[in-house]
C-alpha cells in the first residue's frame, strides 16, 4: 500500500482543490472565463487523478457507475426542463426573460441553470467513458 | 486596416514562433509509431494550441482547448491505448496515392485562404453580422458580462441543447458498447 507515496499525498491534497476550481469555473461562468463544459470536465479530471492513483477499484466506490448513468441523463433534463419551465410560465421554450419581473434578471437565472445541466451532464460523461475504458481490464 | 484603434492584424512575434512548435509537433504526430508518445504529442498540441488562443483573446476556447484537449482525452486515449497495445500496426499500403490526395486537398485549402478576409479584421463579414448586436445589447439583455456565456447559453441557448445532447450520446453509446460487457463478464463468473 505504501507505493507512490509522494503521489497519493500529493493527489490528496490537490484533489480538494481542483473540485473546488471546478465549482468555481461552474459558478462565474457569467463573469469570467469558462461555464459548465469547463467546470464538468475540470470536475471529471479530479475524479480521473482519484481513479489513476487510488485505482479504478476505489473510484467506483466514489461514485458508482449507476449514480453516474443517471446524472448524464439528469444534466439534459435540467437543460431541457429549463426550457419547459419557460414555457409553462408562458414564455417559448428556452426564453429565460419569463423567470423574474426584469427580463436580465431572468436570463441570468436562465442561464445559471442551464451552465449547472451542461455542468452535470460533461462531467457524468466523461466520467462514464473513464469508468467504462478502465473497467475493461478489470 | 486602422491599427491605431489597437486591433491586431498580423502575427506577433511569440505566435509565429508556436506555430512553428505546432507544425514541428504534427510532423512528429505522423511519423511516431508508438501510441503512448503519440498521445503525449497530441496532449502538447493541445497545449500549444491553448496558449495561441490566449494570445488571440480567445480565453474561453483557451480553457476549454487546455482542460479537454490537454488534460481530460489525454488520460481518455491513454486509458483507450491500455486495451488495444501501445504499437501501431506497420502499414502496408502505398503511400504514393494518400499522399496525392492530401497534397492537393491541402493545395485547394491554401488557395481558398486567399480569398479569405485578413485576421482580426473588423471589416470581415463574420463581425458584421450578429456580433455588434451581442457586444452592444448582450450584457443589457441578458444580465451577464461575459459574452460569450451570453451567447452560448442564451442567443445560442438550442445549439448548446444539442451539443449536451451529443455529449449526452456519447457517453450513453460508450457505456453501452464497452461498459456493458464487464457486467456480462461478471455474470459469467
Amino acid at each position: 500500500m505504501s507505493e507512490h507515496l509522494v503521489l497519493r499525498v500529493v493527489a490528496k491534497l490537490l484533489i480538494p482543490f481542483i473540485l473546488l476550481f471546478a465549482l468555481y469555473v461552474q459558478t462565474h461562468g457569467d463573469f469570467g472565463p469558462g461555464g459548465g463544459f469547463q467546470a464538468g470536465v475540470i470536475f471529471a479530471s479530479a475524479f480521473f487523478l482519484y481513479g489513476l492513483i487510488f485505482g479504478v477499484e476505489n473510484a467506483r466506490r466514489v461514485v458508482p457507475p449507476v449514480v453516474v448513468r443517471g446524472l448524464v441523463a439528469l444534466g439534459v433534463l435540467i437543460f431541457g426542463g429549463t426550457g419547459v419551465a419557460a414555457m409553462l410560465m408562458d414564455g417559448n421554450y428556452l426564453e429565460y426573460a419569463v423567470f423574474a419581473e426584469d427580463p436580465a434578471a431572468g436570463n441570468h437565472i436562465g442561464i445559471w441553470l442551464v451552465e449547472l445541466g451542461v455542468g452535470v451532464t460533461v462531467s457524468a460523461a466523461m466520467i462514464a467513458i473513464f469508468l467504462s475504458f478502465t473497467g475493461r481490464q478489470g | 486596416m486602422d491599427q491605431a484603434k489597437g486591433q491586431r492584424l498580423i502575427l506577433t512575434a511569440p505566435d509565429i514562433v508556436l506555430l512553428t512548435l505546432l507544425l514541428v509537433t504534427t510532423i512528429a504526430l505522423a511519423r511516431l509509431r508508438n501510441l503512448v508518445a503519440v498521445i503525449m504529442l497530441l496532449g502538447l498540441y493541445s497545449l500549444l494550441m491553448a496558449v495561441l488562443w490566449v494570445s488571440f483573446d480567445a480565453v474561453d476556447v483557451a480553457f476549454t482547448e487546455a482542460a479537454v484537449g490537454a488534460g481530460v482525452t489525454t488520460i481518455l486515449m491513454l486509458a483507450a491505448v491500455a486495451l488495444i497495445g501501445r504499437e501501431e500496426k506497420p502499414h502496408r499500403h502505398n503511400p504514393l496515392g494518400p499522399l496525392l490526395i492530401v497534397v492537393a486537398t491541402g493545395a485547394a485549402l491554401i488557395y481558398a485562404t486567399a480569398e479569405m478576409p485578413r485576421f482580426g479584421d473588423p471589416d470581415a463579414p463574420a463581425q458584421q453580422h450578429v456580433a455588434p448586436r451581442y457586444i452592444e445589447d448582450g450584457p443589457r439583455e441578458t444580465g451577464v458580462p461575459n459574452m460569450v456565456t451570453a451567447v452560448l447559453a442564451s442567443y445560442r441557448g438550442y445549439d448548446t441543447l444539442g451539443e449536451i445532447t451529443v455529449i449526452f450520446t456519447a457517453g450513453i453509446a460508450v457505456m453501452l458498447l464497452i461498459g456493458a460487457r464487464r457486467r456480462k463478464r461478471e455474470g459469467d463468473q
